[in-house]
């Protein structure tokens, strides 16, 4: 934050004289600075309105307007000869919109609805998936020989049952035997007044072609003709039947009626659903769900404490450990230091996730390096003892984190004037006492503000937790699925990615919210605090 | 066309530029859309093994039918998962290689459709049951795939009957030739157990995860794990906790290393390990688990198939492509070549035969049960593990209740849904 205070003077845009501004009075330099900026202009015009088509043909009548909003506003701001903090503000605001604001209402969007597993999708697409999962194919059903014909843009299947009887029919218009087909083999290829599909036009119509659905005869109930290659149909007969003016399905053999139950699935009156299911906006019940079920909110409470702890304390450990060392090789005395301050830099220069892994394989108990090389063969259970595995996460973090903290540590230490230390030490102070008098407050006023970030971060550590213990070891009495080091952000991704329970993106939307109003309370705290230790300057 | 504010000929310069990203833009994002002008390009997810070996008929079929595949190269375990949020966007693929226990996930979510198989009786009915949802028939399954005992001939060459004689052989070369687990069997990270690695032997004490109904399908309304001959697993994973033949700390990675470098006479493991064992150069016998509780020791089986979006834009395109060509005996004989795994149909399967190793594998196979398919599965998966784990390594108290406890739990779940 402090490195901006000598930026200013160039950030006020610099007035006309500068040649490549586009200033409309420029000679030579002005024109060619306008061609780039129309080409540009024009490049970013031809994508959005091609976006614009696009959006138009999916009746995606908001992002449309919002597109045209914003492409018109773009010109306005870049045609126009004024609007100059407007030309270099635009850009970033339309990143800050796309990657940070869009992201954001999307993820609250999504906290409010059910979206995961079984509720996916649409409506539609939930109830053309259960006709389709309906759908059975006769069993014995022989293989019909069929050719797609199309007349007046309606496509017909023209059938050659296994008998050789040549009939045509289309979606609910039952089979009706023709006797002037044309033949090839004994499969009927064309018939007059219809036009036979080519391969190129059968590859067009796809979709139109494998839900064309021909009835047998008038009675719905001996089934339909289906074909999925356009080649070879079977016959298929439904369990369930929708009907669009009521909104439900019938289950033909079992006479049940299933209806929308405004929980995003059909279900009959005690209960059972049909899957798919879709999307529906439920309002605030995932955070209700998040703080009521007491499935979740038993161990939730555990989790969040253990979340503080571990980022309290990896804070913490880290800070006094790359404190420690980045005094101790201040120290003018001390010899080597460069080959130490590289020496102590590599376990940040590793990636965190790999680091993780590499310990997690060190405090394998029978076959890992602490227990085998260090410990002389102990056979500790680093890992899957609740406590142990707590103090291993934060020792594994302290290895990775004490880097971090040296470094900033060290490059703070040496801005602190040298004249205010030898002034103290004239005084009469103890080396002790400088440090806790001067150097630490001095130190603290450029460092808070990286611990509370750091505090933010470890908060969400889920590389360590994932790659090292995986949130384990979990007490086997426990009624879900949180382990001893589960810390807020891997159990979001238990509930959202979980194998154990299905996926609930709705539910670990609603958590990620509840984790952002912790960190961002805690964080606005913090800084407001430290602004109280800049009045030390 | 908000854009025309002509100003001299100079624009026409950028108009041009203009209407030529105007057509780039158009290619470029009909690509990826698989919107209705394009019909003619087929998405499929493969593995980097599968994408291999079908490299010569993808393009035969790209010839014969005039259009393009698109292949995307995926992580194996990743696929159902991508699958499941990507297909309700639109963008997903139009054809996916997924494991069949992904398969009730994936009709849950109404992504896969049914397909037609002309003859399923082409194909083992093992595979066919794997693909098989709710009486539907969803994928054409292409390779089989199940564990199986594979003992090191030089340093035991003779086969046994139980579990409890290998045991005692393995214990009794223990300390000699550098032989220092009598049986390898891998677990868990952390002290989880692996109950996929352990579940023939769980099967024969008489103890499947979930009994089945008439026609085979699994019920997961009837949980069995915890019925008499469960109770004397757990007791049994206690004594060999305690004993060592069970040993937590031998995760997947140090197992078949251990093996591999002659630290142990057997090892249970499947086919992916194959290639490992064949280097290490002794002479191996892949042959059933011996059964530990009386009743015959049946794996998991686990089937791979190839399944169409319903989402899917190119589905005659897309069924064509799955049914015609994976189901060919020429497909299956290229993947069963290029990952040793046993091909779903029966011809192909025939004639991998002449592979003793695959066939070894095969007949194993061939009395092993499905895994479930069931979403219900997913809830018993990490339970299980963590439960084996803890009675292993003896934390869990007395074995028979932690089983029961945990076989309770896992109901109280699937009740929850």
């Amino acid at each position: 934050m402090t490195t901006n205070v000598g930026a200013p003077a160039n950030m006020t845009p610099a007035p006309p004289p500068s040649p490549v501004s586009g200033s409309p009075r420029a000679g030579s330099g002005g024109v060619r600075s306008l061609l780039v900026k129309i080409t540009l202009l024009g490049l970013l015009d031809a994508v959005v309105v091609y976006a614009l088509f696009v959006l138009v043909m999916a009746e995606n009548w908001v992002w449309f307007a919002l597109a045209a909003v914003a492409l018109l506003a773009i010109n306005w701001i870049y045609l126009s000869r004024r609007k100059l903090p407007g030309k270099y503000l635009t850009p970033g605001l339309i990143f800050l919109l796309l990657f940070q604001v869009f992201v954001v209402l999307y993820s609250g969007y999504i906290a409010f609805t059910n979206y995961g597993d079984g509720h996916n999708g649409t409506k539609e697409a939930a109830i053309s998936a259960i006709v389709e999962k309906s759908l059975v194919r006769v069993e014995d059903s022989p293989a019909y020989a069929v050719t797609v014909v199309e007349q007046l843009g309606e496509f017909s299947l023209l059938v050659t049952d296994p008998d050789g009887v040549v009939s045509l029919g289309g979606n609910e218009r039952p089979l009706e035997e023709v006797d002037d087909a044309e033949l090839e083999g004994d499969r009927a290829v064309s018939v007059p007044g219809y036009t036979s599909l080519s391969l190129g036009d059968l590859l067009d119509n796809q979709r139109a072609i494998t839900e064309l659905s021909v009835p047998l005869t008038d009675d719905p109930n001996d089934g339909a003709l289906r074909t999925a290659d356009g080649s070879t149909a079977f016959l298929f007969r439904s369990t369930l039947v929708y009907d669009e003016g009521a909104d439900t399905f019938l289950d033909t053999e079992s006479g049940a009626v299933y209806s929308d139950n405004g929980e995003g699935e059909y279900a009959t009156a005690d209960g059972e659903a049909l899957t798919p299911g879709w999307t529906i906006n439920v309002g605030f019940e995932n955070f209700a769900r998040a703080f009521g079920d007491e499935d979740i909110r038993g161990p939730l409470v555990g989790v969040i404490l253990w979340t503080f702890a571990f980022a309290g304390l990896s804070v913490l450990t880290t800070f006094a450990l790359g404190l420690f060392l980045a005094i101790v090789f201040n120290h003018e005395r001390m010899r080597g230091k460069k080959i130490y301050r590289v020496l102590m830099i590599l376990p940040y220069a590793f990636p965190g996730f790999l680091s993780a892994l590499v310990w997690a394989g060190m405090l394998n108990p029978s076959f890992g390096f602490v227990n085998q090389v260090l410990l002389g063969g102990a056979e500790i259970n680093w890992l899957s003892d609740p406590v142990l595995a707590k103090i291993s996460i934060l020792l594994v973090n302290l290895w990775l984190g004490f880097p971090y903290m040296f470094l900033v540590c060290t490059g703070a230490l040496q801005a602190i004037p040298s004249d205010v230390l030898e002034a103290a030490t004239v005084d009469g102070a103890r080396p002790w006492n400088v440090f806790r008098l001067i150097k630490l407050p001095l130190l603290m006023v450029s460092l808070a503000p990286l611990l509370i970030s750091s505090f933010a971060f470890n908060f969400n550590n889920f590389n360590l937790i994932y790659m090292l213990t995986n949130g384990g070891p979990r007490d086997i009495d426990a009624p879900v699925n949180v382990g001893a080091t589960d810390i807020l952000i891997t159990l979001v991704y238990k509930v959202a990615f979980g194998t154990s329970t299905g996926r609930d993106y709705g539910l670990a939307s609603a958590f990620a919210i509840l984790i952002f109003f912790v960190v961002a309370t805690v964080s606005i705290i913090g800084f407001r605090r430290t602004k109280a230790l800049e009045d030390i300057n | 066309m908000t854009v025309k504010t002509p100003r001299r000929s100079l624009l026409l310069a950028g108009a041009a530029l203009a209407g030529g990203a105007l057509v780039l833009s158009g290619c470029s994002a009909s690509d990826g859309g698989g919107g209705e002008s394009d019909t003619s390009t087929l998405t499929v997810w493969l593995d980097a093994n599968r994408a291999e070996a079908l490299g010569d008929v993808i393009s035969d079929f790209e010839e014969e039918n005039d259009v393009t595949v698109d292949v995307v190269q995926k992580d194996f375990p990743a696929i159902a998962g991508d699958f499941t949020q990507q297909a309700p966007t639109g963008k997903g693929p139009d054809v996916v290689i997924a494991p069949h226990d992904a398969l009730g996930q994936l009709v849950t979510n109404g992504i896969v459709e049914p397909i037609t198989l002309e003859n399923p009786d082409d194909f083992q009915e093992v595979a066919i049951q794997a693909v098989s949802y709710e009486g539907q028939v969803y994928g054409v399954p292409v390779s089989i795939e199940n564990v199986a005992l594979i003992r090191n001939t030089d340093l035991d060459p003779n086969a046994h009957a139980t579990f409890d004689e290998l045991v005692s052989a393995g214990q009794a070369l223990v300390g000699q030739n550098g032989v220092e687990y009598p049986v390898i069997i891998q677990a868990g990270d952390n002290n989880l157990g692996d109950p996929y690695h352990l579940y023939p032997i769980q099967t024969s004490f008489g103890a499947p995860v979930f009994g089945t109904d008439a026609e085979g399908a699994y019920n997961p309304e009837d949980l069995q794990m915890d019925n008499e001959g469960g109770k004397a697993f757990a007791a049994k994973l206690a004594e060999w906790g305690a004993s060592g033949v069970l040993n937590p700390s031998l995760t997947g990675d140090i197992a078949i290393e251990s093996f591999v470098g002659g630290k142990s006479p057997y090892m249970i493991t499947g086919p992916w390990n194959l290639e490992r064992i064949k280097e290490a150069g002794f002479g191996y016998s892949i042959e059933a688990i011996p059964s530990a509780g009386g009743q015959p020791s049946q794996p998991f089986v686990g089937v791979q198939g190839f399944f169409v979006s319903s989402y899917s834009e190119n589905a005659l395109l897309a069924n064509k492509f799955v049914v015609d060509y994976m189901g060919s005996e020429e497909v299956q004989t290229a993947i069963f070549e290029s990952g040793g795994r046993a091909p779903a149909l029966k011809t192909a399967f025939e004639a991998a035969q002449s592979d003793p190793d695959a066939a070894a594998f095969g007949e194993v196979g061939a009395n092993g049960a499905p895994q479930p398919s069931i979403p219900a599965m997913s809830v018993v998966w990490e339970d299980w593990g963590v439960t084996e784990g803890a009675i292993i390594d003896g934390s869990a108290g007395d074995p028979a209740a932690a089983w029961a406890a945990m076989a309770e739990g896992i109901r109280g779940k699937i009740a929850a849904g």
